[in-house]
């Protein structure tokens, strides 16, 4: 039995994001002693990064606006692949939990009579995102931060401890989900970054809120945490992944210099007016309305400029279509050889707005461009093309629950869950989504382990396993007796990174064709054995070439899955692009597909690129409660639902 | 494109100790500090600490010092240095050293916890919240901050006088008192707080000299002396008998 630490609380939760933390905070409030956990400082993790804004339909900008629209511009984003209650919850709960938000400290810009001020989007009919700037994840991150610290004051006043029933662990990395012999949750094992020390917490119940997966593509505006840990944690402990080929391309990332290749540029530059021109000049994209949108855009440049004054009487201006679209957009007109000069196309507000508006609606894109590109948006155009964003697939969760399936006592929230965004999320929809389901994850795990007469006991192979494996890489030196590759040197954990990067972009990236994703397979497989030997220098403290070396892990199961599921699904929906298959098909309206490991009892050692560690399975969705589907026009419906759909 | 070969000067160790390490790295077009140290860590030393996340002047998790100024690694672009110029990258002086370039800042995690929270206003629900966009103005500007801490790094009370630190907040977490104390809606009158008065009774703010040194540093550019510290100085004391407000008003109107 390995020598670890151990800590007892009832609940965990990994991550400290958005969803983690109204989980956590949600648990805490429930009575249960909740512990986070979160690979960076307390207060850093990627939804500080969020720009644009949060999704809720107060109405405060549209008294027309209610959760009905709101519910239907989410279905229509996703394609209706959504996993619909959960769009209905998430519509319904995501004004409750901005307001709460406000009693808790948040400060929104403002509407003139003093209400939460929202702009427009992508993809929503009416002016629904609550905002500050272009640094919404900031505010939402640190009002939940400082949420934390109010909880942690009180049980101070009580106990004279902080940390009695609420404490953050900050720069830890969870690498293993631990279960009883029964099969429940027991715990979770970790490494701590600063000093390398392993140590493990029992819990009965834990709540995964990692985030993305974008550190397995080149262009990227993820951070260095989208490892895809999560998914890679609900994976190994026997939990199902969701419509994993659904990854978002944000149609606007910054394309020079190369160093920030990736970087977000948000979408409220043009929710505020900002338009888009290929190299000719010309506001290319009322050429690309898909005909399921044709009635909803504006046809003429004059149409789409009143409409920022008068919404009533004119239709949205087509640079304000789902990303999906936007991007795949960019993408044709760069091929098409109209791009800018760095291989992008020209985002322009400059010729829109007077100097001072654009500094004050946009301060934060106006400072990044002019510290990393020397561009001043208030006078030139900015180039931007499309950058990997988002994951659409997750964990495949309970709509009310946020309970994993089939690992009783595992629960998702947040960008790592599947199912809310279906194929293709909407800008301002992950802030809400963290919120909602966040505090649903909390206050189930919290039930769960309160109504568990005992606790789960750990198994301790497992534990004794988790140790091994987190320890590999420090003895990938010596040569491996036995296996072909037998007296190699150790691998370089960063270049085997970089090869994986440039693989997922190149082969399963926006556009997608099934020799590429073949391709793909073949070196994931490849990739997975040579990183058994990713070898690391140094020791334990604080040694980032070790950290890598165990993400490598996450990584490779995750875009094994996102290739696999990319290749079966022969049809392109939302996020998911396929040249060879460029319709969206109304027979797989209702297919999921799920992703498992393959053999969750042995290792993952398995090489066989047509095999491989991962296993597909395809599932019908349930049908669209009728209410729900009343609220759309017949019309409407007949574009995305089979005969059999729109009969019963 | 152009790129050339730069000498880098990186302080590595631990707590135990350590020093500078010379180190010769490619350098191209528009790259920042933080992508050298990502270079180095990719081609010559695998286990160089280095803390980062967005790489976009977000999170504040980048902190250091180049060249002895307390700056952001990802914010900070070669341009502004000659290409004959050596850069030196050493951690942040006022908090202890991990390894490399981390450094603990739990102080600040310890300050932050000070300060007593946001107290709602016992008559509002949810939802009831009304203010004017000019009332939260000033609020807004000091909840830029992402806790980077270049200014309770550079703020001379702390920088090398680690007995101060037990009883001074620094400027970050006296801003935030500032900015409850701004906040149209919070309720800590009514619920006997005076966050004035505590700022100087508590946290520490008599200890500033408003020298400025914090607002220059950071990367929000936030003013934090002149429209955090001295009002809340103003706040605290009878401005009669505190000759540092009197004098830093002098300097602000003058700076107009
Ligand atoms: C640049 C940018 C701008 C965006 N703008 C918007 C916007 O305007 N509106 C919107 O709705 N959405 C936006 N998004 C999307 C949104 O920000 C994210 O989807 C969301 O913040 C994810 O939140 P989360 O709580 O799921 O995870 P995160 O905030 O990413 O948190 C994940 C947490 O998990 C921890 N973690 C990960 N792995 C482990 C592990 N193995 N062990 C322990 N801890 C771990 C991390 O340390 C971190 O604390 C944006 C995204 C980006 C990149
Ligand atoms: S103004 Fe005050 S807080 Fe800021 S650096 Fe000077 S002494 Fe420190
Ligand atoms: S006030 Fe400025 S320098 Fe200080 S922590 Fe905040 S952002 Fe950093
Ligand atoms: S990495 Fe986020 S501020 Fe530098």
């Amino acid at each position: 039995m390995t020598q670890v630490e151990r800590q007892r609380w009832d609940v965990v939760v990994v991550g400290a994001g958005g969803a983690g933390l109204r989980a956590a905070t949600e648990a805490r409030e429930q009575g249960a002693r909740t512990a986070v956990i979160c690979k960076s400082l307390f207060g850093k993790a990627h939804t500080v990064m969020a720009e644009g804004g949060i999704a809720a339909a107060m109405g405060n900008a549209n008294e027309h606006d209610g959760w009905e629209v709101h519910f239907r511009d989410t279905m229509r984003g996703g394609k209706f692949l959504n996993q619909w209650r959960m769009a209905e919850l998430h519509a319904q709960e995501a004004p409750d939990r901005v307001w709460e938000l406000e009693t808790w400290g948040a400060l929104f810009d403002r509407t003139a009579d003093g209400r939460i001020s929202q702009r427009n989007f992508g993809g929503h009919e009416y002016p629904r995102l609550a905002h500050v700037g272009d640094r919404t994840g900031l505010e939402l991150i640190r009002t939940l931060q400082q949420k934390i610290v109010a909880l942690q004051q009180e049980d101070f006043r009580e106990s004279g401890d902080y940390e009695a029933g609420l404490k953050v662990f900050q720069e830890c990395t969870v690498t293993r989900i631990v279960k009883d012999a029964a099969g429940r949750v027991a715990g979770v094992f970790c490494y701590e970054r600063e000093s390398g020390r392993f140590f493990v917490i029992e819990a009965s119940a834990v709540v995964i809120a990692t985030g993305g997966i974008g550190k397995s593509f080149k262009v990227t505006s993820n951070s260095w945490e989208y490892t895809g840990d999560g998914h890679a944690l609900a994976l190994l402990a026997g939990a199902p992944l969701l419509n994993m080929e659904f990854v978002q391309f944000h149609p606007t990332g910054m394309v020079w210099p190369p160093s920030v290749k990736g970087i977000l540029v948000t979408e409220s530059v043009r929710g505020d007016g900002g338009v888009l021109r290929n190299s000719e000049g010309k506001r290319f994209m009322f050429d690309y309305i898909p005909d399921v949108f044709k009635e909803k855009y504006a046809e003429s440049e004059a149409e789409g400029d009143r409409w920022y004054d008068d919404p009533e009487n004119n239709r949205r201006p087509p640079e304000l279509l789902p990303r999906d679209e936007v991007a795949r957009a960019i993408n044709a007109e760069v091929k098409a050889g109209r791009g800018s000069p760095h291989g992008g196309v020209f985002l322009d507000v400059s010729t829109r707005m007077p100097a001072e508006v654009i500094r004050r609606r946009l301060p934060s894109m106006y400072h990044q461009f002019k510290e990393l590109a020397d561009v001043d948006i208030t006078a030139e155009a900015m180039e931007v093309g499309p950058t990997c964003h988002y994951v659409m697939g997750g964990i495949a969760v309970d709509s009310d629950s946020a309970a994993a399936r089939g690992v009783p006592g595992l629960y998702a929230a947040g960008e790592v869950a599947g199912g809310m965004h279906g194929s293709n999320r909407l800008g301002g929809n992950s802030l809400s989504d963290l919120l909602v389901f966040g505090r649903r994850a909390g206050l189930h795990a919290a039930q769960y382990a309160a109504g568990l007469g005992e606790r789960p006991v750990l198994d301790e192979v497992q534990v004794d396993a988790a140790a091994a494996e987190a320890l590999r890489p420090f003895s990938a030196e010596g040569p491996t007796p036995g296996e072909a590759e037998e007296g190699r040197p150790p691998e370089n954990p960063y270049t085997l990174h970089q090869e994986l990067q440039q693989a997922m972009n190149d082969l399963v990236g926006i556009i997608r064709r099934e020799p590429e994703m073949e391709q793909a397979l073949k070196k994931l497989a490849d990739l997975r054995v040579r990183a058994r030997r990713a070898g690391v220098e140094g020791h334990r403290q604080f040694n980032p070439g070790w950290h890598l070396a165990l993400d490598l892990r996450n990584m490779l199961l995750v875009s094994e899955c996102i290739a696999r599921a990319a290749l079966e699904r022969t049809e392109s929906r939302g996020g998911h692009t396929r040249e060879d298959w460029p319709e969206m098909d109304r027979q797989w309206r209702h297919a999921n597909l799920l992703c498992r490991l393959a053999d969750p009892t042995g290792g993952l050692a398995a090489t066989d690129p047509v095999r491989g560690q991962i296993r597909l399975e395809r599932e019908e969705t349930e049908p669209i409660r009728p209410d729900l589907l009343a609220l759309f026009e017949k019309e409407e419906l007949v574009k995305y639902l089979s005969e059999e759909e729109l009969g019963s | 494109m152009s790129s050339y070969e730069a000498g880098f000067r990186v302080w590595r160790g631990d707590i135990e100790g350590g020093g500078l390490e010379d180190f010769k790295v490619e350098v191209n077009d528009g790259e920042v500090v933080l992508d050298i140290i990502h270079r180095l860590q990719a081609t010559q030393a695998p286990d160089l600490a280095v803390r980062w996340n967005c790489k976009a002047g977000k999170c504040g998790s980048c902190s250091a010092e180049i060249n002895g100024r307390p700056r952001l690694l990802c914010m900070t672009r070669m341009s502004v240095f000659s290409r004959e110029e050596t850069i030196t990258v050493t951690p942040l002086r006022a908090f202890p050293v991990i390894r490399d370039l981390v450094t603990d800042v739990g102080f600040n995690y310890t300050k932050a916890r000070e300060v007593p929270a946001f107290v709602p206003p016992r008559e509002l629900g949810p939802g009831e919240y009304r203010m004017t966009q000019a009332d939260v103005d000033r609020s807004q500007e000091f909840r830029k901050c992402i806790e980077c801490f270049l200014c309770q790094d550079t703020c001379h009370v702390v920088r090398d006088h680690e007995e101060n630190k037990a009883a001074f907040a620094g400027p970050r977490f006296l801003m935030r008192i500032a900015e409850l104390d701004m906040h149209p809606l919070d309720a800590a009158e009514a619920e006997g707080l005076d966050r004035g008065t505590t700022a100087q009774d508590e946290h520490g703010l008599g200890y500033c000299n408003i020298t400025k040194c914090c607002t220059e540093v950071c990367p929000e550019g936030i003013r934090i002396t002149d429209n955090a510290l001295i009002p809340l100085k103003e706040r605290a004391a009878d401005r009669k008998y505190d000759p540092l407000v009197w004098l830093g008003n002098t300097i602000r109107r003058r700076g107009r």
